[in-house]
């Protein structure tokens, strides 16, 4: 079995794999940990991973139904992601590899993204064009084998869903309000207001022009008026929000998926939970001939059984981590432009 | 190098820019003026060009502007590749300060590089003394005012 490990960001994850098959996945957020520790869980900061990390551990272990001598790897993300987070998580896999004395993988978070859509049948086979859309990453990726990528264009400004996340508070909504859009937006009409598409040479995003113009227009109005328009038409206003964000996804990917052929497209990361954008990246799947594959949602959200899966492949590919491995928190993709 | 302070003078703050494009340039300008250490605390609402801002900035040291991307959702970014390393803080998600300092933010604010910093009231405390701080305001959809201050 292999043990992986997630602390990039604000979530300390766990999950144990037999073969192909996650056996636990167990993340911070949605676990009740509060227990094992003593206290509410906050959200932030390198502190909370060090308290989390063994109870998170062991809770994903015992959900499997497995002991650490059970275990042939572990696998740890190295980055991108917060140092200080990076490090608890990457401190405690190279001690538990090396007491277990079994091999460490590190394990790019983005690759971890990128082999999501491998943690449960039908696996897309290679090559696929991926689109990793989440509150701190929009790339538009072609996997050619595994570990063979093109980065083909990602954002230049805002991710997709840091977007959601700040219009959701223009719109009066909170933060981080992304999910909240995507509920109002049902009930909504796109075509209620034309913000902007903006498209920029090749493959690139920029959403920060989209979300500039959202408080523009919304600038216009008094007080009272704005009141009224959100009384009236904020249903209205996601609606037409979310179709700006989503269409240039889509083109994106429709774009990319005549220009390399590629016959199978996955859409994963946070955003990909968002109805919408499943929805017309399918219907465009079948207009154009190419199969969609999304993970389940809590295999969109950060957690460790992408980690785990794609640190299954590596070590089937034979890469092992040194024991001087480090953290690397501005790590990208190989093959970007 | 010259003296910060005086570069800065140059500059004529406050300055109101009529593009994107012009406020990545004053964001060039504004790099010859900093040295190892320097923090730049950026006020300003949402859309106000502070991602611009530190792209110009980026350019200045030597820093492909188009890597530069938010730091909203992972707090800190890292730019190693140019004359000084930038890091590219935004502690929106910051709860408290305590937060801040578990992320040790001391290693980069007294480090070799240069640290901007958005939304730095939830900060303020921690900014050193003689940090550069800068305010961003809307004049029109395209014009952005840039000015000292917090």
């Amino acid at each position: 079995m292999l043990l992986g490990i997630e602390s990039s960001c604000d979530d300390t994850a766990a999950a144990v794999l037999e073969g192909e098959t996650v056996r636990s996945s167990v993340v911070s957020s949605q676990a009740d940990l509060h227990e094992a520790y003593g206290g509410v869980v906050p959200e932030l900061a390198s502190r909370n991973h060090q308290r989390l990390i063994v109870p998170v551990v062991q809770k994903a272990l015992s959900e499997a139904g497995a002991e650490p001598d059970d275990l042939d790897a572990v696998a740890v993300t190295v980055g991108p992601g917060l140092p200080g987070s990076l490090l608890v998580g990457l401190s405690f896999g190279k001690a538990f590899a090396r007491s277990l004395d079994v091999p460490l993988v590190g394990v790019n978070h983005l690759e971890g993204h990128l082999y999501s859509v491998d943690i449960e049948a039908p696996r897309p086979p290679r090559p696929y064009l991926c689109l990793i859309v989440s509150g701190g990453h929009t790339e538009l990726v072609l996997v050619e084998e595994d570990f063979q990528h093109t980065v083909l264009g990602r954002t230049r400004d805002d991710a997709a869903g840091e977007a959601f996340d700040k219009v959701a508070q223009l719109f009066g909504l909170g933060y981080p309000g992304g999910p909240e859009i995507d509920e109002r937006a049902q009930r909504g009409d796109p075509s209620f207001h034309d913000f902007p598409r903006s498209r920029l040479d090749g493959f690139d995003f920029s959403f920060s022009g989209l979300k500039t113009s959202v408080l523009y227009h919304l600038r216009d109005f008094s007080d009272a008026e704005r009141e009224q328009l959100f009384a009236d038409h904020r249903d209205d206003l996601c609606a037409s929000f979310q179709a700006a964000v989503v269409d240039v996804l889509v083109d994106a990917v429709r774009r990319a998926a005549d220009e390399t052929g590629a016959a199978h497209v996955a859409v994963v990361g946070g955003v990909a939970a968002n109805r919408e954008l499943r929805t017309r990246v399918e219907t465009a799947g079948s207009e154009d001939g190419f199969a969609v594959h999304v993970p389940d949602f809590r295999y969109c959200m950060d957690n460790a059984a992408m980690i785990a899966t794609a640190g299954r492949l590596r070590l089937d590919a034979g890469f092992t981590a040194p024991p001087t491995v480090d953290i690397d928190s501005g790590l990208g993709l190989s093959g970007e432009g | 190098m010259s003296d910060p302070e005086s570069t800065i003078q140059t500059l004529n703050l406050p300055i109101t820019t009529q593009s994107v494009e012009e406020t990545m340039r004053l964001g060039k300008a504004l790099a010859d003026a900093l040295v190892p250490g320097t923090v730049v605390a950026l006020t300003g609402d949402l859309g106000t060009g502070k991602t611009h801002l530190v792209k110009g900035i980026a350019a200045g040291l030597g820093i492909d502007p188009a890597a530069v991307r938010s730091p909203t959702f992972v707090i800190l970014q890292t730019y190693e590749a140019g004359r000084l390393p930038l890091y590219h803080f935004d502690a929106y998600r910051v709860g408290s300060e305590d937060e801040f300092v578990e992320l040790g933010y001391e290693a980069y604010f007294f480090g070799d590089g240069i640290s901007v910093v958005e939304w730095p009231g939830r900060v303020a405390s921690l900014l050193p003394d003689d940090a550069l701080r800068l305010r961003l305001s809307h004049v029109s959809p395209s014009e952005r005012r840039i000015e000292r201050g917090d």
